[in-house]
C-alpha cells in the first residue's frame, strides 16, 4: 500500500508528559478531577458491568438451546433476563459513550481544559459505582425477576425478589447521569475556545449535547417512578395497586416517559462518533452538517412525546394509542436524515477501510434495520401481534447491539491512539471486527423471524418448531462473544506493546487530533484559537491530504 | 460584572403582593366556584410562582438562555402532565371498588 | 484544577466561571422541576378519579398550620433575596444577618412540618396497616374534636362514605401522596438548610461581596425554587374542598 506520498521518517515518540504520568499513585487516580482520568475509570466500571449483563445473556441463550428449558428453572429464567436487562441498559448502555469517550472528548474538541465542574465529574463516578453496588447487591441476595421494566404490581407487592436494594441502586445511578448531563451543557455552552462556535463544533459534540437534554429532563422522572415504586414496596402506599384504587397504568407511563428518551440516550452518542468516524474514513466533509445537527436535537425533543408506544396494548385509550403511533412515525424522520447524510457523505469519498470505518459502516446498516423494525412497531395493528415477542427483542438488539456498541466499539478504536497514545493491531482489530458483525447478525436476525412467527419474549420454553432457529441465535452469541473478547485483548496489549501513534495518526479534522496522544493533563499546551470549519479537509495543509479528496488515500497510519 | 440589581424596595412589593396572593387563595377556597375553584387555585399559585421566579430569581434580568432553560423545564412538564392526561380523559375506567354501591341493583350487592 | 483566588483553573476569567454556575444551577432547577413533577402527575391522576376522598383527605389538614407555613416560606424567600442584595452591595454583615434569618424561618417550617406529621400519626392517617380516615369522628376525644367542628366532620365522613364507599383506602392514597410530596418537600429544605449552614459560615468570613457572590445568588435560586414547590402543594394539598366544609 505505498505511495508518493509521505511517511515518517522517524518512529514518533510519546510526548514526555501526558495526563497518565503526570501523578502517580492510586489516589492520584480515585480522587482525580482530570475528565480524562475518570473517563477511564468508567471505562473500566462499564466494562465490567458489561460483563455481569453478558454473563446473563450466556446463560440465557444458553438455556434457550432446547426446548423444555433445561438449564434453569422458571424463576431463574425470570431473573435471568430481568438482570441482563438491568446490567446492561443502566450499568452499560447509558453511561458508555457519554461517560467514557465524552467525557474524555468533549473539552478538548471545544478547547478548553477540562469539564465546567470536574469535581462533580468525579462525583458521578462514585454515584455510578454507589447505585452499581446496590444493584449487585440486589442480583447477590436473590435476584430480580420483574424484567428491567419493572411493571407494578409485580415489582411494587408481589415480587419475592431483591427489589427494593436493586430500585434504590437505580435510583442513585440517575443522578450519576443527572451530573453528567449537567456538566456537559454547561461546559459547551461556556467553555468554548475562542472562534469555536457551535456550528463548528464537532457532530460528536452536538450528539452528546443533545443527549445531555435527555439526562436532564428525563432521568429525574425515572427516579421518582422507582422511588415510588420502593415506597409502595416498602410502606404500602398504594399508588400502583388496584386493591387501593392505584392505577398499574400510572406507572407505566411515568417508567416509559423516561426509558423512551432513555433509548436515545443510547444511540445518540453512538451517532455522534460516526458523523466523526465516517468524514475522517471517507477523506470528505460530512455532508449535510447542519441537518445532521438540527436532527440531533429532534431526536431528542421528539423522543420525549412517544413514550406510549410501549403501552399500546396495556390499556390506554384509543385516542392516545393514535396519537402516539403518529408521533412515533414522526421521530423517525429525524434519524432518517442522518442516515441520508452520512451515506451522502460516503459518495464519491476516497474510502478507507480501517477498523472503525467498518464499524462505522456496520453501524449505519444495522441501525437501519433496527430502526426500520422500529416502524413496523409503530404500526398499531402490526404491533398487536408483535408485541411482546422476539421481533421486539431483535428490533432493541440491532439498535443497541448492532448501533449503540457497534458505535462505542468504533470510538473506542478511533480515539485509542489518543486516549493511549499507541495503535492496536489493525489486522486483529478488522478481523474482530467482521466476526463481531456476523456473530450479531447471526444471533438476532433469526430473532426476527421468531418474533414474526409468534414466540413471545420472556418465556423460558417454547414449542420445538422454534428449536432451529433458537440453536442459530445461541450460535451467533458464541460468535459475537468472541468479537467482544478480541478487542478487550489487543486493546489491553497495546497499551504497552502498540506502535507510538503521534499527534493525528488517521488524519483527522478535530481539535483533539492537534494536541498530543496521550494529551497533557490540562489538554493543550496554550488555548487554541480556531479560525477554521469542522471537517474541512481542503483547507488543512497539515494533514497532508490537500487535494486529495477524491483521489486514492495516503495511507492512514504506520501499522499495516 | 454586568449585574442588575434589584431594589430591596421591589423585593417588598413582590413580598406584599405574594402575601395577597396567599390570602386570596385561602378566602378562594371558601367559596364554591364549582369546577373553578381548582383553575382559581392554580392560577393564583402560577401568579405567584411567576413573580417568585421573575424577581426574587432574576429572571425577569436574565439571558435570553437562561429563560429559555426556565420555560423548557415547564414546558417538559406539561409534556409528561399533557399527553398523559390526554390517555386517562379518553377512557373512563371504573375506580376500582372492594364493596358495591348501595344504589346498584340487588343483585349485585354482596 | 486549583483555584487562585475564586477562580477555579478550568476556567478562563471569574465571568466565565459565574456564567457556568448559575447555568448549572438553572440546570439542576430544570431538572428538579421533572423530578417534582412526576408527583403531580401522580396526584393530578389520583385527585381527578377519587376527588370525594381526596376533599376529605384535605380537610383533615390544618388550614392555619399550612397557610402560616406558606407565609414563613415566602418571607424566607424575601430575606433570601435580601441577602444576595447585601452581597451585591457589599454590605458582608447584612449578608450573614439575612442568611441566618433565611435559615431560621426555614427551621420554623420543618418544626411546623414536624407537628403537622406528629398529628398524622396520632389521627390515625399514616398510610398502611391502621389507617383509618374516620379516627376522629368515632374518637373524637382523642382528636380534641368537639361541638360544630366535630358535627361537621361526622357529616363529612358521611357523605364521603356515600359518594364512595371505598373513602378508606381512596383516603390512603390522598395521605400516601400528601406524605410522598411533602416529604420530598421537606427534604430538599433540609438540603436547602444545609446549604444555608455553609453559605453563614463563609459570608461570616468575608467572602461574599459585589465582585463575588456567586454562591449566595445560586444556593439562593434553590431556596426560591423549594418555595414554588410549596407554593404549588399549598393550594393542591390544603384547600381542596374547603367550601363544602
Amino acid at each position: 500500500m505505498s505511495s508518493a506520498t509521505t511517511t515518517p521518517a522517524t518512529a514518533e515518540k510519546l510526548p514526555r508528559e501526558h495526563y497518565l504520568n503526570a501523578t502517580y499513585g492510586i489516589r492520584s487516580w480515585l480522587l482525580t478531577t482530570d475528565h480524562k482520568r475518570i473517563a477511564l475509570l468508567y471505562l473500566i466500571s462499564v466494562t465490567f458491568f458489561f460483563f455481569i449483563g453478558g454473563l446473563f445473556a450466556a446463560l440465557i441463550r444458553i438455556h434457550l438451546l432446547t426446548p423444555g428449558g433445561y438449564l434453569v428453572t422458571p424463576e431463574t429464567y425470570n431473573k435471568l433476563f430481568t438482570m441482563h436487562g438491568v446490567a446492561m441498559i443502566f450499568f452499560f448502555l447509558i453511561p458508555s459513550i457519554p461517560a467514557v469517550l465524552g467525557n474524555f472528548l468533549i473539552p478538548i474538541m471545544i478547547g478548553a481544559k477540562d469539564l465546567a465542574f470536574p469535581k462533580i465529574n468525579l462525583l458521578s463516578w462514585y454515584i455510578y459505582l454507589l447505585g452499581g453496588a446496590f444493584v449487585l447487591y440486589s442480583f447477590a441476595t436473590g435476584g430480580l425477576d420483574t424484567g428491567w421494566t419493572f411493571y407494578t404490581p409485580l415489582s411494587s407487592i408481589y415480587s419475592n425478589s431483591a427489589v427494593t436494594p436493586a430500585v434504590l441502586g437505580i435510583f442513585i445511578n440517575g443522578f450519576s447521569s443527572i451530573l453528567t448531563g449537567l456538566n456537559f451543557i454547561v461546559t459547551v455552552h461556556t467553555m468554548r475556545a475562542p472562534g469555536m462556535t457551535w456550528l463548528r463544533l464537532p457532530l460528536f459534540v452536538w450528539a452528546h449535547y443533545a443527549t445531555s437534554l435527555i439526562f436532564i429532563l428525563g432521568t429525574p422522572v425515572i427516579a421518582i417512578t422507582l422511588l415510588l415504586a420502593g415506597l409502595e414496596r416498602m410502606f404500602h402506599f398504594g399508588f400502583f395497586n388496584p386493591a387501593y384504587g392505584g392505577d398499574p397504568i400510572l406507572f407505566q407511563h411515568l417508567f416509559w416517559f423516561y426509558s423512551h428518551p432513555a433509548v436515545y440516550i443510547m444511540i445518540l452518542p453512538a451517532m455522534g462518533v460516526i458523523s466523526e468516524i465516517i468524514p475522517t474514513f471517507a477523506r470528505k466533509p460530512i455532508f449535510g452538517y447542519d441537518f445532521i445537527a438540527a436532527s440531533s436535537i429532534g431526536i431528542a425533543v421528539i423522543g420525549f412525546i412517544v413514550w406510549a408506544h410501549h403501552m399500546f396494548l396495556t390499556g390506554q385509550s384509543t385516542y392516545s394509542a393514535v396519537a402516539f403511533s403518529f408521533l412515533t412515525f414522526l421521530v423517525a424522520i429525524p434519524s432518517a436524515v442522518k442516515v441520508f447524510n452520512w451515506t451522502s457523505t460516503l459518495y464519491k469519498g476516497s474510502i478507507a477501510y480501517d477498523t472503525p470505518m467498518l464499524y462505522g459502516l456496520g453501524f449505519i446498516g444495522l441501525f437501519t434495520i433496527g430502526g426500520l423494525t422500529g416502524l413496523f412497531l409503530a404500526c398499531l395493528g402490526l404491533d398487536i401481534h408483535l408485541h411482546d415477542t422476539y421481533f421486539v427483542v431483535a428490533h432493541f438488539h440491532y439498535i443497541m447491539v448492532g448501533g449503540a456498541i457497534m458505535g462505542y466499539l468504533g470510538g473506542i478504536h478511533f480515539w485509542w491512539p489518543k486516549i493511549t497514545g499507541r495503535l492496536y493491531p489493525e489486522f486483529l482489530a478488522r478481523v474482530a471486527a467482521i466476526v463481531l458483525f456476523i456473530g450479531f447478525n447471526l444471533t438476532f436476525f433469526p430473532q426476527f423471524i421468531l418474533g414474526y412467527l409468534g414466540m413471545p419474549r420472556r418465556y423460558h420454553d417454547y414449542p420445538p418448531e422454534y428449536q432451529v432457529l433458537n440453536v442459530m441465535s445461541t450460535a451467533g452469541a458464541s460468535i459475537l462473544a468472541l468479537g467482544y473478547l478480541l478487542p478487550m485483548v489487543y486493546l489491553t496489549w497495546s497499551m504497552r506493546y502498540g506502535k507510538v501513534a503521534g499527534k493525528n495518526p488517521w488524519p483527522a479534522t478535530g481539535l483533539e487530533w492537534t494536541t498530543d496522544s496521550p494529551p497533557l493533563t490540562e489538554n493543550f499546551h496554550e488555548t487554541p484559537v480556531v479560525d477554521w470549519e469542522v471537517y474541512d479537509f481542503e483547507h488543512r495543509p497539515e494533514l497532508g491530504l490537500k487535494g486529495a479528496i477524491g483521489k486514492k488515500p495516503a495511507p492512514a497510519h504506520g501499522d499495516d | 460584572m454586568s449585574e442588575h440589581i434589584v431594589s430591596p424596595k421591589i423585593y417588598g412589593l413582590i413580598f406584599l403582593a405574594l402575601m395577597v396572593g396567599t390570602a386570596l387563595t385561602v378566602w378562594a377556597a371558601y367559596q364554591n366556584f364549582g369546577p373553578f375553584n381548582i383553575v382559581i387555585a392554580l392560577g393564583i399559585a402560577t401568579i405567584k410562582a411567576s413573580l417568585v421566579i421573575l424577581f426574587f430569581m432574576h429572571g425577569k434580568y436574565s439571558s435570553k438562555r437562561t429563560k429559555l432553560v426556565i420555560v423548557c423545564g415547564f414546558f417538559w412538564l406539561a409534556i409528561m402532565l399533557g399527553l398523559t392526561l390526554a390517555d386517562y380523559s379518553s377512557r373512563h375506567p371504573e375506580p376500582s371498588r372492594t364493596q358495591v354501591l348501595p344504589s346498584a341493583p340487588a343483585a349485585f350487592r354482596a | 484544577m486549583h483555584r487562585t483566588g475564586e477562580l477555579y483553573g478550568q476556567f478562563q476569567t471569574l465571568d466565565q466561571q459565574k456564567e457556568s454556575a448559575t447555568l448549572g444551577m438553572w440546570v439542576f432547577i430544570a431538572q428538579e422541576i421533572l423530578f417534582f413533577g412526576g408527583l403531580f402527575l401522580a396526584y393530578t391522576i389520583n385527585r381527578h378519579t377519587y376527588s370525594t376522598a381526596f376533599g376529605v383527605g384535605g380537610n383533615m389538614l390544618s388550614l392555619p398550620l399550612g397557610a402560616a407555613n406558606t407565609v414563613v416560606l415566602i418571607l424566607s424567600s424575601l430575606t433570601m433575596a435580601m441577602a444576595v442584595w447585601s452581597a451585591t452591595t457589599s454590605k458582608k454583615k447584612l449578608v450573614s444577618l439575612f442568611l441566618v434569618l433565611t435559615l431560621a424561618l426555614g427551621c420554623v417550617f420543618l418544626g411546623v412540618k414536624v407537628i403537622e406529621y406528629k398529628q398524622k400519626f396520632d389521627h390515625h392517617l399514616i398510610p398502611g396497616h391502621g389507617f383509618d380516615i374516620a379516627y376522629c369522628s368515632k374518637n373524637p376525644a382523642a382528636c380534641g374534636l368537639t361541638g360544630k367542628e366535630l358535627a361537621t366532620e361526622v357529616e363529612e365522613i358521611e357523605n364521603g362514605l356515600k359518594a364512595d364507599p371505598d373513602l378508606n383506602a381512596h383516603a390512603q392514597l390522598y395521605y400516601s401522596l400528601y406524605f410522598a410530596m411533602t416529604g420530598l418537600h421537606a427534604l430538599h429544605m433540609i438540603i436547602g438548610a444545609g446549604l444555608l449552614l455553609w453559605l453563614i459560615q463563609q459570608s461570616m468570613k468575608g467572602r461574599f461581596d459585589a465582585a463575588y457572590n456567586t454562591p449566595v445568588e445560586n444556593i439562593g435560586l434553590y431556596w426560591h425554587f423549594v418555595d414554588i414547590v410549596w407554593i404549588y402543594l399549598f393550594p393542591l394539598l390544603y384547600l381542596i374542598n374547603r367550601h363544602l366544609a
